[in-house]
């Protein structure tokens, strides 16, 4: 009886979570534009998806941002964490501060310092700046997960390395990197979602001609009703749901292995 | 890992270029106010490609330019900012030997008198600022601002997210000047829109959202655009749009050109071509505002004429008033009164 | 479509600089002790965070402190307590009529405590619905972990800003669920538009931040000091108040943490659940920056909001001084 009361609560959780995108992607069907009345089912919205410039625009700037902000992130939060590792405690410690810091600035702080910083610079505010607004929030994250791999791995690996004589380069390649590994996938995964979620750093640090997919919706859900959204929404849902699934079928076919 | 090496390089692929050698021209313009296919006209016709970016309050417009420098080749503001940027020396002036179809601008907004010989901005569309009704949520008839003060309208009206719009209508129901900046004035209006807000008279403040609302039946009334109001009652005939008889705001948006445009001659072409006729009559039957363009209403004949939110009469217009700019002197003032009235409880 | 991806020639002389140094640096101390002095793969990270999170914090500070024209003033942080502060200048300078309307504008200080008065609910009611979430996710006997925390974290996949919409289409007047209600034969309800539309939105958003710290605490957590205060005479609800509860607090330290922040500075959900009716925090310092275009004030809300934020974060870590909350899962 308590178990079902349990479980009974945990679904309850979960349609609180579900209901609204349930009723997205029910929505994205719809054949009237109206969000409330039903006007028969069609595929129309998402026709006019692939029509529409500016929504492949902004899905083209949400993605090659994430890429690119994933790739620069996880190389240069890679490295810091190697450094931050093999500091002394003092050093240590500050560069920790260092790496703390942004998370403990509310989103909309960040954007706007960020902000203030490209006008105060006179960069003018687009593509590159995102970019690097996003590389700046992606990097602490990197570093969170590689350093616990870092700190979990033995230490005497590596001077055994060196013992047998590898050289430190060497021994950093082969026996460092490929110790923190699922650490810096983790990091790397975390960059890239982070990227392609983020709203508020890259309302601040875009011009109105450089739009993302959040700041898209931001300006789009304004104006009104655009079921081309929903459909949108529905089919990275269902995207994201299959890389899931494939992950999961791998890393299961990983561990029989 | 040359899985991973594959795909990123075929992530790469979708990477945006450098910028190219192709001409464009940067186009800053409200959300909503185009026909978009005259767009791709543009660029087929001419090869330029038109780099479109939106806004929502002449407010936000004025910060982006300032802000951006160099951004944008052609902005849309209404007259007021058009003053404005004017009084800040942000505007460059108009070469209209190569603008051949200003010609169809009508006479009665040639030579306005925020810029002397429109020496630096074109018209792009006007309209007015009245009351969109749901004919079968209101009782009685909705001629006075009166009504946005009944309190048989609970949580039935949409007010304007919009500083000089919100505070005009309020100075012009109680009589005074949409550009008066009396004191006494000023507090009476601000102490009336509390007043509503605090009756639990306003459902929400916002300004693009309302159109679609209003369409749906969300609420009764809502403060809106002569061009939103006439989108709406297109979708759902029973709304209906009004000019209360105390008066609005008339209001004329503008084609400008920013001092540093980095692309001038191209604006110009934008703009002479956004003022052809049959572009202009696109626009207008897009987005249902009132055209400035003599050729245009000629195309569009009875359907334009006929219509009594795009075509107001003249005794209508008579009432309504033009906004002047407030300048930054003054602002803070409309400013403090605004935040004070969105924070009432 | 293409982007204008040009950038100053000192942004690219600074960077290229930046990197020669680096590599110039790695190469000195390869040669000088045959090897890389690995902690200099910190410095490009170093310089990066200097230039883009340290630089940036003292230009918010910079521009608090000063006036549209550069110089030293106060007046930004007078502008908080009484938002009316230049208008009430203004006014006296304009004659008794308008003295008679100098006033405080408690526009500010009012927005912020509103704020925190709605995050404190969005943490308590995230807590109260989350940390039971999370124990029956962490119960053994019912094997469900792993699994549900996938289900938890696939809805934050989609984008926040559809998801908060979506919830207008199910509290509109024609919304969803009045016209469910109406089918039954109820009177419709008014649910958008108000503050309870806005929390509403904030938990949605937000429990699952509550959910993962506290349930991986609570995985972590080993059984067999359950079954050892149950030997030892408690029964269950006690075990919970005596041992799960306090061993679970720093999962629910960071779990508060990670809620209340984002929710005292959330600009997009009041505005569309909320309709404008009542600003909170993040509305404020967007209008400053966005609409009024008045950095100096802005920047001033902003610096108020991060001492506040740091302020109750260190409280919070006095709480959990070994941080073994951690962070997400």
């Amino acid at each position: 009886m308590i178990k079902f009361l349990k479980k009974f609560y945990l679904s309850i959780i979960l349609v609180f979570l579900y209901v609204p995108i349930i009723v997205l992607i029910i929505q994205s069907f719809n054949a009237g534009k109206s969000r409330a009345k039903w006007e028969g089912f069609s595929l129309k919205w998402y026709g006019e998806l692939f029509a529409d410039a500016s929504i492949m625009n902004a899905l083209q700037v949400t993605l090659s941002i994430a890429v690119l902000a994933m790739v620069v992130s996880t190389v240069l939060g890679t490295l810091a964490a190697i450094g931050i590792y093999s500091m002394k405690k003092r050093p240590q410690a500050m560069m920790m501060t260092l790496t703390n810091l942004p998370n403990t600035m509310p989103d909309i702080v960040t954007g706007i310092s960020l902000m203030l910083l490209f006008i105060f610079t006179k960069v003018e505010r687009g593509y590159v700046t995102m970019l690097l607004a996003h590389i700046t929030f992606d990097v602490p994250y990197v570093i969170l997960s590689v350093l616990p791999k870092l700190k979990q791995m033995n230490k005497h690996c590596y001077e055994a390395a060196l013992d047998l004589g590898a050289t430190p380069t060497y021994a950093l390649t082969h026996v460092i990197i490929p110790e923190c590994k699922q650490g810096i996938i983790t990091g790397a995964m975390l960059a890239f979602t982070l990227s392609l979620d983020d709203f508020t750093i890259s309302y601040f640090t875009t011009s109105p001609l450089v739009q993302n997919l959040s700041t898209l919706i931001y300006s789009k859900a304004r104006i009104g009703i655009e079921p081309t959204l929903n459909a949108l929404s529905a089919l990275m849902f269902v995207a994201l749901l299959i890389l899931l699934l494939i992950v999961n079928r791998r890393t299961a076919d990983n561990s029989k292995a | 890992m040359k899985k991973l090496i594959c795909i990123l390089l075929l992530l790469a692929l979708m990477l945006p270029v450098c910028a190219s050698a192709q001409e464009v021209v940067n186009v800053f313009n409200w959300e909503d106010y185009i026909d978009e296919t005259v767009l791709e006209q543009f660029e087929q016709e001419t090869g330029i490609h038109v780099n479109y970016m939106r806004f929502t309050t002449n407010e936000d417009m004025m910060v982006q330019v300032e802000a951006n420098p160099g951004a944008f080749d052609i902005c849309f503001p209404s007259e007021y900012m058009v003053e404005r940027m004017l009084n800040k020396g942000l505007l460059a002036e108009i070469d209209y030997s190569v603008i051949p179809n200003a010609q169809y601008i009508l006479d009665a907004l040639r030579n306005p008198d925020y810029d002397a010989n429109n020496a630096h901005s074109v018209p792009y569309m006007w309209g007015t600022v009245g009351i969109l009704y749901n004919t079968e949520m209101v009782v009685g008839t909705v001629d006075s601002w009166d009504i946005l003060w009944n309190e048989n309208l609970k949580n039935d009206v949409f007010m304007m997210d919009s500083i000089r719009d919100s505070m005009g209508i309020t100075l012009k129901y109680l009589g005074y000047s949409m550009n008066t900046r009396d004191i006494i004035a000023l507090e009476t209006a601000k102490q009336k829109l509390i007043e509503q807000k605090q009756k639990g008279i306003v459902k929400a403040y916002q300004v693009d959202e309302t159109k679609d609302k209003m369409v749906a039946g969300e609420a009764a009334l809502a403060v809106m655009w002569s061009g939103d109001a006439q989108y709406a009652i297109d979708l759902n005939p029973k709304l209906a749009y009004c000019i209360p008889k105390e008066g609005s705001n008339v209001w004329v948006d503008c084609m400008v050109v920013p001092k540093n445009a980095k692309n001038y001659d191209n604006a110009m072409k934008f703009i002479d071509f956004l003022c052809r006729p049959d572009i202009a009559q696109k626009n207008c039957e897009a987005i249902w505002y009132s055209s400035p363009n003599s050729g245009a209403i000629e195309l569009m004949g009875t359907a334009y004429t006929d219509n009594y939110v795009m075509n107001p009469t003249d005794e209508e217009i008579a009432r309504c008033e033009y906004f002047h700019d407030i300048d930054e002197t003054f602002m803070p003032i409309y400013t403090a009164l605004w935040q004070e009235v969105k924070n009432a409880k | 479509m293409r982007y204008d991806m040009s950038l100053p020639w000192w942004a690219w002389a600074l960077m290229g600089a930046g990197l020669i140094a680096f590599i110039a640096m790695i190469a000195a101390s390869i040669r000088r002790n045959n090897g890389v002095k690995r902690s200099l793969f910190a410095a490009p990270y170093t310089l990066w965070m200097i230039l883009f999170t340290v630089v940036p914090v003292i230009l918010i500070a910079y521009y608090a402190f000063t006036d549209a024209s550069g110089a030293f003033t106060l007046d930004n942080f007078r502008h908080f307590w009484d938002s009316n502060y230049t208008k009430n200048q203004l006014y006296a300078s304009l004659g008794p009529e308008a003295a008679a309307f100098i006033t405080r504008g408690t526009v500010n200080v009012d927005t912020l405590v509103y704020s925190l008065w709605m995050a404190f609910l969005c943490t308590v009611i995230s807590l109260l619905l989350g940390y039971p979430a999370a124990l029956f996710m962490a119960d053994r006997q019912m094997k469900l972990g792993p699994s549900l925390v996938v289900l938890f974290i696939i809805p934050m996949w989609m984008n926040f800003l559809l998801r908060t919409i979506a919830w207008m289409s199910l509290l509109e007047d024609q919304g969803l669920i009045n016209q469910f209600l109406r089918w039954l034969g109820f009177d419709g309800v008014k649910l958008m538009y108000n503050s309870g539309a806005v929390l509403l939105g904030m938990v949605y958003n937000f429990l699952p931040f509550m959910v993962f710290p506290i349930y991986t605490v609570l995985s972590k957590q080993d059984p067999k000091l359950g079954e050892a205060a149950q030997d030892l005479g408690c029964n269950e609800l006690k075990t919970f108040t005596k041992v799960t509860l306090p061993l679970s607090l720093p999962g629910v330290i960071s779990g508060i943490t990670m809620v209340f922040m984002p929710s005292v500075t959330t600009f997009f959900i009041p505005r569309m659940l909320g309709g404008g009716n009542s600003m909170m925090f993040g509305d404020l310092i967007e209008l400053n920056f966005l609409t009024e275009g008045n950095w100096n004030v802005g920047s001033a809300l902003s610096l108020i909001m991060m001492i506040l934020i740091l302020v109750s974060l260190s409280i919070l870590r006095k709480a959990d001084p070994k941080g073994e909350g951690g962070g997400m899962v």
